[in-house]
């Protein structure tokens, strides 16, 4: 029986956490199937299709699914699951509101922030915020597996599968959709930026984040921060990288003003290349930065703007 | 209209975590344990509804061992007004909790059940929604703020690109993001009133729950470790390292 992935977009855009989840669905063996459920979003199955590995892609366009409700998402995945083997959709917010759900109405356990498939059966998961890996091995019945997209690439875009469309489901009627706010930026999101620049606490205000800012634009990084900075109020919430937060592997993770607590230190220890500027030279950051300036960020940050400038970089 | 706050005993978010030498999980041996941090949240949230006197009464469940009455006790000293101990040994999975919490629920009948988003040993990030949807509740995770109304509560909820805002019937399943509240310190009197505040003994047998784990924990291992680089003083020795390493 083929595997399901549940896509991530916005109706407009198919996000690169669908293509990260499709390599791991591609691990299981299986064929690959993605539901795009959206209202209006026929151009997000039109970019699913494109995947490489997937054999189908099912469309359920609806205004049911505009803000893609866990309620209303879980009657939908239910109304498709009995042809599938495994249920996957990557760990974002929509993939962790709706999965467990899922999951329970299938009465199987969830396996939650796949790292690695080790066999069809058999996986890698960060426990303890990442200080511990733990292999698990699912038994009988469906898997349903929420995937961490920083530990899968994106699969190509070669593919050419058909898009079928599928009924609605039932409206449970439950809950309401109200309303957003959300963050508007010219930079690349923070989870499949190439550069992040990230500030913590030594920041020490909103108004000094726009420091980073300028940095960011530079190098064309999406800017991140720590859980401090976020408490104290300086950016909003969708900025935070951690544990509790957003995961985050980039090319470059560039830490100005964090610390390096462990919950931070979770959402980020995978990037390739951690560069940190702090001006404690006993900070944790330091412990597993590649590259460390010890100073002062308020001087060394528009140094390095300055720099940045020289080089046209 | 009742509150059910489930808590959960963890080690606590300042440990060091250690995996054991023989790879079959962490050591727990002689280790600080807290109530996990999100449920703290939780009870905290849950005690300002009932100050505010929107709610009578605040349940504090917990799932676990003998000890984990330690935490419901925090949560009584927090201002809970009763405990349920269900007492289990070993690793009880999320979908087991949500199953003995449905039980609960269909017993006790709260109007809200307000819990952590996610535990901080096993970071799964399930029970609150397999309880909704056991139950066929709507859900708000990941809340920021809470109006709650009669019939109805609105939530704010941190997701990826900001933050949303859902209304969703009563009776609702919440769990708690960081933002959502700070929590209180218990005061001492407040800890030697909680000693007198009843806790009800179960078992998962009670409830006709089988909690035995339908995954196998094959291993926990050690991350692999990063090693610290070099250390610079300026800030042309800075971006000169990260062009070497090709990362600008």
């Amino acid at each position: 029986m083929a595997t399901l992935v549940i896509a991530e977009h916005d109706n407009e855009v198919l996000k690169d956490a669908t293509a990260k989840t499709v390599t791991a669905a591609s691990q299981l063996g299986a064929g690959v199937h993605i539901l795009v459920a959206g209202e209006n979003c026929g151009a997000v199955a039109d970019a699913a299709a494109k995947l490489a590995g997937v054999e189908k892609v099912l469309l359920a366009d609806d205004a049911l699914y505009a803000k893609m409700v866990a309620e209303t998402m879980e009657a939908l995945i239910l109304s498709l699951a009995g042809k599938y083997d495994a249920i996957l959709a990557p760990a974002t917010t929509n993939g962790k509101n709706t999965l467990p759900r899922v999951a329970a109405k299938l009465d199987v356990p969830q396996i939650s922030e796949i790292t690695k498939v080790i066999a069809p059966d058999t996986f890698e998961r960060p426990i303890y915020a990442g200080n511990a890996i733990q292999t698990v091995q699912a038994g009988a019945g469906k898997k349903v597996i929420s995937v961490r997209m920083t530990a899968f690439k994106a699969a190509e875009q070669t593919g050419s599968a058909a898009i079928e469309k599928v009924a609605a489901a039932s409206d449970p009627g439950t809950s309401k959709f109200v309303g957003e706010e959300l963050s508007k930026s010219e930079r690349p999101e923070l989870t499949s930026a190439k550069i992040v620049i990230a500030g913590g606490r030594g920041l020490q205000s909103a108004e000094n984040f726009k420091l980073l800012e300028k940095i960011a634009d530079k190098l064309h990084a999406a800017v991140g921060a720590s859980r401090a900075a976020v408490d104290a109020g300086f950016v909003p919430n969708d900025y935070q990288v951690g544990q509790t937060g957003k995961v985050v592997a980039p090319d470059l993770y560039i830490a100005v003003g964090i610390s390096g607590a462990i919950q931070h230190l979770a959402g980020m220890k995978d990037s390739k290349i951690i560069a940190a500027i702090n001006k404690d030279e006993e900070a944790p950051i330091f412990q597993i930065a590649d590259v460390g300036l010890v100073a002062d960020l308020f001087k060394a940050i528009p140094e390095m703007e300055e720099e940045l400038s020289k080089l046209g970089t | 209209m009742k509150v059910l706050v489930p808590v959960k005993r963890v080690i606590d978010y300042n440990v060091k975590v250690r995996v054991k030498a023989d790879q079959t999980g962490v050591d727990l041996a002689n280790v600080k344990m807290s109530m996990n941090p999100f449920d703290e949240i939780a009870v905290e949230e849950a005690v300002r509804l009932k100050e505010k006197g929107k709610v009578s009464e605040v349940i504090a469940v917990s799932i676990g061992p003998a000890q984990a009455s330690e935490t419901i006790r925090t949560a009584l000293a927090m201002g809970a007004d009763r405990g349920i101990l269900v007492k289990t040994e070993g690793e009880v999975e999320p979908l087991a909790v949500a199953k003995i919490l449905k039980a609960i629920c269909d017993a006790e009948q709260p109007s809200l059940v307000i819990a952590g988003k996610q535990a901080i040993d096993d970071d799964a990030n399930q029970t609150g929604q397999m309880l909704a949807a056991l139950l066929g509740w709507p859900q708000a995770t990941f809340a920021h703020r809470l109006e709650l109304g009669e019939a109805s509560a609105e939530v704010e909820r941190e997701i990826d690109g900001g933050l949303q805002t859902l209304d969703v019937k009563l009776p609702a399943v919440l769990t708690t993001d960081l933002r959502l509240n700070e929590p209180r310190y218990a005061s001492l009197p407040n800890i030697m009133k909680a000693k007198k505040k009843p806790i009800d003994e179960k078992t998962p047998a009670d409830y006709g729950v089988d909690v035995t784990p339908r995954l196998k924990v094959l291993k926990v291992s050690e991350p692999p470790k990063r090693q610290g680089g070099v250390k610079v003083k300026t800030v042309a020795e800075f971006l000169a390292k990260l062009r070497e390493a090709g990362a600008l």
